[in-house]
């Protein structure tokens, strides 16, 4: 989990702290941009694609994690 | 798995045209601020891309590049009995373009001329069909022109694409020789994803209306754009290109009996620094294989691809060179092509200014 918690946060360029409970839009860091990023690392890291129509239903930190680690 | 192979013909010759005027990402303020350009040219790498004006079409630049194609290579325009032009961006829904440039060019009646409109993969698509009419034929000399002009395409209002494209035409001069050796063609697609990239209105599903041209906030983050102008959802596209490019450049080679290191260039079209760069470390390609214009044009479309090659091989396609093609878009199609060069020739980069070379 903390793994995934740096992945993210190198992703999205977030310094500040990350909290599994965050809803990830409401970062300043998120943008269309960012978003990119994260489906780079997910396939990177995960091997996991997600569309964007099941993305958006993702709200969480721990939404994107379990998204990560149960496929 | 359907793969197309080909004999003996080939590229002889290039050349290229793009519009004079150039977009400086960094500087392209009027709508969003210097620090949304910033970030957004720090993330895809594009820095500048050309712009068509008013009076410029795609056929513009297609025209500027065979007629340089022409006088360069002292092409007799008799020789030339097929004119295929690759485009999204056509003069008119009717007639083809193609048949306009015959005239323009001044060709013969007995050319054989058409259009394919296909988007980001086309310049692919285009060389297999024309390698098949070729190779089976009396036809003497071919031309494939390609040219877009997606600055019309985008609203400058939606971030999401208005940084992303620019314009620009090529031409390409496909003979038959047997030193050409074998050709390969993997062509693909997928209509199901039909809607992640697309102009919705204009054609005949949702005609031009007074309601398809007004401009509208499309999303949360207030871009805008109207149903008369392309938008592209580049979290499912990226997805799409990073699952499948990969695998069907892998399908390719294997069905060649051929490794990346077999080649000395890959030129993948330009979509962005992002997923080219992307797709690169995924597949551990060598960086010094794969030319990019990126930077300096943008997306071109269908352009992108054969632009590069004209910008960044000139004089590195003596001797015989083994290219691999790979190009993926709007359809979404995306094709492979295992393309033999030898010795061709590459003309200088062309401007057009009012429809005019300068």
């Amino acid at each position: 989990m903390e793994k995934f918690i740096e992945l993210f946060a190198e992703a999205i360029e977030r310094e500040d702290e990350i909290k599994m409970q965050d809803e990830f839009r409401e970062y300043p860091e998120w943008s269309s941009i960012t978003y990119l990023s994260v489906i780079a690392m997910m396939d990177e890291e995960y091997g996991v694609q997600i569309e964007e129509a099941e993305f958006k239903k993702l709200r969480t930190v721990q939404a994107l994690y379990d998204a990560c680690n149960n496929k | 798995m359907a793969f197309l192979q080909y004999e003996g013909v080939g590229i002889t010759a290039m050349s290229a045209a793009v519009p004079k005027r150039v977009i400086v990402n960094r500087e392209y303020t009027e709508v969003f601020t210097k620090e949304e350009a910033n970030e957004i040219v720090d993330k895809t790498g594009i820095e500048q891309r050309r712009f068509a004006d008013e009076n410029t079409c795609s056929s513009d630049l297609c025209l500027a590049a065979a007629e340089k194609l022409i006088a360069d290579n002292n092409i007799k325009k008799e020789d030339i009995d097929l004119l295929v032009f690759i485009s999204q961006t056509p003069d008119y829904r009717m007639p083809a373009t193609s048949v306009t440039l015959q005239h323009r060019l001044g060709l013969g009646n007995k050319v054989i001329a058409f259009d394919i409109t296909l988007g980001c993969s086309a310049f692919i698509y285009g060389l297999s069909v024309v390698y098949g009419l070729m190779e089976r034929s009396n036809l003497k000399k071919a031309l494939l022109l390609d040219g877009e002009t997606r600055s019309k395409v985008y609203s400058p209002r939606d971030r999401r694409s208005a940084f992303l494209f620019g314009d620009g035409g090529v031409a390409a001069l496909i003979e038959r020789d047997p030193k050409f050796g074998k050709s390969t063609f993997s062509l693909n697609s997928d209509g199901s994803r039909a809607d992640l990239i697309m102009i919705p209105a204009g054609g005949y599903r949702k005609m031009s209306s007074a309601e398809t041209v007004v401009e509208k906030v499309v999303d949360e983050f207030g871009n805008m754009r109207s149903d008369e102008q392309g938008y592209m959802r580049g979290g499912d596209v990226f997805n799409f290109v990073i699952r499948e490019i990969p695998r069907d450049i892998k399908n390719t080679l294997a069905y060649t009996e051929k490794t990346v290191d077999d080649f000395d260039y890959v030129v993948f079209h330009q979509a962005n620094n992002f997923i080219n760069s992307y797709i690169m470390k995924k597949m551990k390609l060598d960086a010094n294989k794969i030319p990019s214009t990126i930077a300096k044009f943008g997306n071109t479309s269908s352009v992108s691809v054969p632009l590069t090659i004209v910008s960044e091989l000139q004089g590195k396609l003596d001797g015989h060179k083994q290219v691999l093609l790979s190009a993926f878009g709007v359809g979404m199609t995306w094709a492979t092509g295992i393309v033999p060069f030898v010795d061709c020739k590459i003309s200088d980069i062309v401007e057009v200014e009012n429809g005019q070379a300068v």
